[in-house]
């Protein structure tokens, strides 16, 4: 029984949480990944995208409410997802022609791109800002838990319980759909193994009949896409904050960065990898090894770092993969 | 070198954090094509003639060059190093700007036209390097060389297999990982897969071993007998001229002999000069 | 695609007459009282100190990117580590604190660098087995760490924790904990510059922005160390205090004479103190650089930078040279840093945000010029007015943009968040600059 309740105590606190996180990571970090193969740069803007399609989403989830639709027991986000990933991208694919396009066509080296995008990242920074303020935002509806911990204990009998709330499964099996319909994409759709083929030889997919302005459109359509479902999930699952959102450039950078900078499959690797060491580091252990290992008192909480230093979480995995293995878990180079 | 480009110099190209190591394109996508015009009375299959111009603003590589490759021949430009010979290829497939002279393809003038659009209106290249796409599979490789085609591709790639049956034994595993006969081989299905009406071959041996280049020559006579015209810019001039209908022996810049391969092997300058004896 | 719309050669009098407008803006804000500007020589002089020490903080960032093409975005934790500096070199010292504990944080901080010294030697040393015995040595000494650490950190912090709660400082002279803050940042820099430029291809880029987020994390939550969001206060000055000077009869006739109130004057006279501290410390670093620059090291420098492969094959250890340059640039953001803190006299640790203290340096280096000291300066000046002006000046401009629309919802949150309109405004300012004029304003030579 102590070992089922120390189970129970993990998955709780531990697996469902950066379950949950590691899937918003991932998402952010292909978006991350893709830009960085087609285009060859790290978009800093990334995370203030998020915000932004994130903040787009939010307006249209209030304007559902007032309406009086929604969805039941799903968050009426979903339903608004799809006009702010439009909105998003939209948006994306006015920076791409007004900044990025002009450095693309002189083929500057990619570095006055990641310089670029911090001017972007300024401008979606500010928009954001004017559409929605810099206050939190909560803006999940519906069930708020798909098993809650009481019912959870009569259920089972056990005295530890076990919460799954609405947003986490939720997260999880957009992220899995999402996922799995990119891969879907990449290597079985002609435009998708287009765009592999420009992030393997520009010159060769040009030559083969490859438009590469059409390749770069559909990037930044699918990192918008990505950025504002990661944005939406991650906004549901805690809160919306602007600023959370540009500190969460570090661990979805890190991510792509584990993973292999340009492998898809690498940034889903690095999302899991850093959010599963986030959490595990800063999860106070005492409880489960109390179930483990009754009569043993530790004296301590069993931290081994605070929460308020998951960043350095995500810093160090990033340093000690990079020092084995220098082009991350999954070599980058394909898209 | 664009404004930008020397504002940041080499800065901030090491950090492959923010900065993916790899080189951009060399080819501008944005440009446009212009016009096609009719071509002239009595002209060979492809025609580039009297082509003078560089790369961009800096001083003209060709001097009024001229090459022609006829229907179902095999024509080779050979040269010393530095000659010109690529510039050439690439002055016919449209990757350099032409100041002077024109190319007329299969009754057409293209002269106006952009790589890729040269490419619809038949032209099958085979760059020197960088020529296959590493992370996709040998298939899917070839499917990226008929991207432009909308019909059905089945039968082209099993007569690429047949041509080359070591890429269909590999045909799942990703092009990187051939050895470089086995890519080359791939590069030369890669541009069959446009069903083309030329194929232009950029030095297809470099860099291969002897006997892996004998059975290159094979294949791409096999090729020629098929009835596909073909230009080659080579290397190896000895073993080129012998299968050449035609040879153009450049310096330069300029067509200094031209011949059939047997003629120019037979020329005492050419061999004295160029072939070493 | 080349198109020169920069010549090559620019206007030697570009640069005077840049800044002299640089001046003129600084006039008219403390002269002139308008929509536009407050025409107070208070506000005036508040905004050149912070663009001053803005202008230190951009050279750091010049000296990394300009000389060597390192790019740091962690600028905000280096700036943040050098603000330590005035809390514990400067302050007055906690009774008690030190008997608390302060000496087993020291060993336990020591023990902690020795493990992974430890560790890494391990590493280097051993064949067989050494990811196990590393393992071990880093599990080891983690736990030696934090049960000398916690308790000592507790007791610390228990100290009398309404006001103090932290280790409390030496009590020595504030202009020496600029350059301790200096030392601070730079030993930061060495840390990370020593794992992220090691690798095969540098990934310094992640590792700055991942040590600036702990940094300032650390800054956040550590309350022994600047009592963390509780905030230090009356961080000693090196200037006098505006009521001391109130107070001296002798001051308050010398105001009259110019037409100031003693309130006003003293204020002025404490900033136009700082200013000259700063500009002194400013026009010693860029002397100091400029004499680098010209130096055989410097020449060395834009070698490697210019074509690191042909350096390398002469010989040039590369590595090296670019850890040299980051710690150096690190220092100098570290000495910005601790100027910064002192100036305020106060350690408000969640005021340092990355948009404001990384970037926005940033857009000051690219905006002044890469590569170029003085533009640098000019770069930060400039912006840091306009960031401050864009609070003011971004209401306005809203205000007439929405003069014709109808009162409202709409409206109202416009003028709202016009004050979110100085990002926006920085990030047209930096894209403009890096399309129309990449080299900045004035270009490097």
């Amino acid at each position: 029984m102590d070992i089922l309740n120390a189970l129970v105590a993990f998955l709780n606190f531990v697996f469902i949480p950066a379950a949950a996180y590691g899937a918003q990571l991932a998402l952010g970090a292909l978006g991350v990944t893709l830009i960085y193969g087609i285009l060859r740069f790290s978009n800093f803007a990334h995370g203030d995208t998020m915000a932004f399609g994130t903040a787009v989403t939010i307006l249209v989830t209030w304007a559902l409410q007032a309406a009086g639709i929604s969805l039941g027991p799903l968050p009426t986000a979903l339903l608004a997802l799809p006009l702010g990933i439009a909105g998003t991208a939209a948006m994306v694919l006015l920076t791409d022609r007004a900044v990025y396009r002009f450095y693309r066509v002189q083929k500057a080296a990619p570095i006055i791109l990641v310089m670029a995008s911090v001017g972007v990242m300024f401008l979606m920074n500010g928009l954001t800002r004017l559409l929605i303020g810099v206050d939190e935002q909560r803006f999940a509806d519906g069930a708020r838990f798909v098993i809650n911990v009481r019912d959870f204990r009569e259920m089972t009998g056990l005295q530890e319980g076990l919460a799954l709330k609405t947003t986490q499964a939720l997260t999880v099996i957009v992220a899995v759909i999402v996922v799995w319909a990119l891969f879907w994409f990449l290597n079985r759709t002609k435009s998708g193994k287009a765009m592999r083929a420009y992030s393997d030889n520009e010159d060769l997919a040009l030559l083969s009949g490859i438009d590469p302005e059409k390749v770069v459109r559909l990037t930044w359509i699918i990192a918008a896409s990505l950025a504002t479902i990661a944005g939406v999930l991650y906004g549901l699952d805690k809160a919306f904050k602007p600023f959370n959102y540009f500190q969460i450039l570090l661990p979805i950078f890190a991510a792509a960065i584990v993973g292999g900078l340009g492998n898809p499959l690498g940034a889903i690797a690095g999302g899991f990898v850093v959010a599963f060491s986030e959490v595990a580091i800063t999860y106070p252990w005492l409880k489960v090894a109390g179930y483990l290992f009754p009569g043993w008192e530790p004296g301590g909480l069993l931290q081994l770092l605070g929460t308020e230093y998951k960043f350095a979480v995500s810093f160090v995995i990033l340093i000690v993969v990079l020092l084995f293995k220098p082009t991350g878990l999954f070599r980058g180079k394909s898209v | 070198m664009s404004d930008a480009e020397k504002a940041f110099g080499k800065r901030g190209n090491r950090d492959a954090s923010v900065v993916n190591p790899r080189p951009a394109g060399t080819v501008d996508g944005s440009r446009r094509s212009g016009p096609v015009g009719p071509g002239r009375e009595g002209d060979p299959f492809l025609i580039g003639e009297g082509m003078s111009g560089g790369y961009g603003r800096g001083p003209d590589i060709l001097h009024d060059c001229t090459i022609a490759v006829e229907k179902g021949q095999i024509a080779v430009i050979v040269g010393p190093n530095g000659a010109g010979k690529s510039t050439a290829m690439k002055a016919i497939f449209g990757m350099l700007d032409l100041r002077k002279g024109s190319v007329r393809l299969d009754g057409r003038d293209i002269t106006a036209l952009n790589p890729q659009d040269r490419v619809k209106a038949g032209m099958g290249f085979v760059p020197q390097v960088n020529n296959i796409f590493p992370s996709m599979s040998c298939e899917e490789n070839l499917e990226m060389g008929a991207f432009i085609r909308d019909d059905d591709i089945a039968d082209t790639m099993a007569q690429v297999y047949d041509l080359f049956p070591i890429l269909k034994e590999k045909r799942r595993q990703a092009a990187g990982e051939l050895s470089g006969g086995q890519r080359q081989q791939l590069a030369v299905g890669r541009a069959l897969m446009t069903r083309p009406s030329l194929l232009m071959l950029d030095e297809p041996t470099a860099g291969v071993s002897p006997i892996v280049m004998d059975e290159l020559f094979d294949r791409i006579i096999a090729i020629a007998r098929g009835g596909l015209p073909i230009l080659m810019v080579e290397q190896n001039a000895k073993q080129a001229m012998a299968i050449a209908d035609k040879a153009y022996v450049l310096v330069q810049g300029a067509n200094a002999h031209t011949g059939s391969g047997k003629e120019l092997m037979n020329n005492d300058e050419v061999r004295r000069t160029f072939l070493g004896g | 695609m080349s198109s020169n719309r920069q010549a090559a050669t620019t206007n030697p009098w570009r640069a005077p007459i840049l800044f002299a407008i640089l001046a003129a803006l600084f006039v008219m804000e403390g002269t002139m009282r308008n929509a536009m500007f407050s025409g107070s020589w208070n506000t005036a002089l508040g905004i050149l100190n912070m663009g001053l020490i803005s202008a230190i903080t951009a050279l750091g960032v010049n000296m990394q990117w300009g000389y060597a093409g390192l790019f740091n975005v962690g600028v905000v934790g280096f700036l943040a580590l050098g603000g330590v500096a005035p809390v514990l070199i400067a302050t007055q010292p906690v009774e008690g604190a030190w008997n608390a504990g302060g000496s087993r944080v020291l060993i336990a901080l020591a023990v902690g660098l020795g493990t992974l010294a430890l560790a890494v030697q391990a590493w280097k040393r051993l064949r067989a087995g050494r990811g196990l015995a590393v393992l071990v040595i880093l599990i080891a000494g983690f736990v030696i760490y934090r049960w000398l650490f916690d308790p000592a950190v507790s007791a610390i912090e228990a100290n009398n924790p309404a006001r103090h709660g932290n280790i409390g400082g030496l009590g020595l002279p504030v202009l020496l904990s600029w350059a301790v803050g200096g030392a601070f940042a730079a030993a930061a820099a060495w840390a990370v510059g020593k794992v992220a430029l090691g690798l095969r291809s540098d990934y310094l880029a992640i590792a700055t922005l991942g040590i600036g987020e702990i940094i300032v994390a650390v800054l956040k939550n550590e309350d022994w160390l600047a009592r963390g969001v509780k905030n230090v206060t009356s961080i000693p000055r090196p200037v006098p205090y505006e009521i001391e000077l109130q107070g001296n009869p002798e001051f308050v006739s010398f105001a009259q004479r110019w037409g100031f109130s003693a309130a006003e004057a003293s204020g002025i006279w404490v900033k136009l103190c700082y200013m000259s501290l700063f500009l002194v410390v400013l026009l010693a670093i860029i002397l100091l650089a400029e004499l680098a620059l010209k130096s055989p090291w410097g020449r060395m420098m834009r070698a490697i930078r210019d074509n690191e492969t042909a350096a390398e094959a002469m010989g040039k250890d590369v590595t090296a040279r670019h850890l040299q340059v980051f710690i150096l640039g690190s220092a100098v953001i570290g000495i910005a840093g601790a100027m910064m803190i002192t100036q305020d006299g106060l350690m408000a640790p969640v005021g340092y945000n990355p948009l404001r203290y990384t970037f926005l340096i940033w857009v000051m280096v690219i905006v002044g010029g890469s590569g170029n000291n003085w533009g640098a300066v000019l770069g930060a000046v400039l912006i840091w007015f306009l960031w401050i002006k864009a609070e003011v000046w971004g209401p306005a401009l809203i205000g007439v943009l929405t003069a014709p629309l109808p009162e409202g919802g709409l409206k109202d949150h416009l003028l709202d968040s016009a004050a979110h309109m100085r990002f926006i405004a920085m990030g047209l300012v930096l894209l403009l600059v890096l399309r129309f004029a990449p080299r900045g304003l004035v270009p490097e030579k």
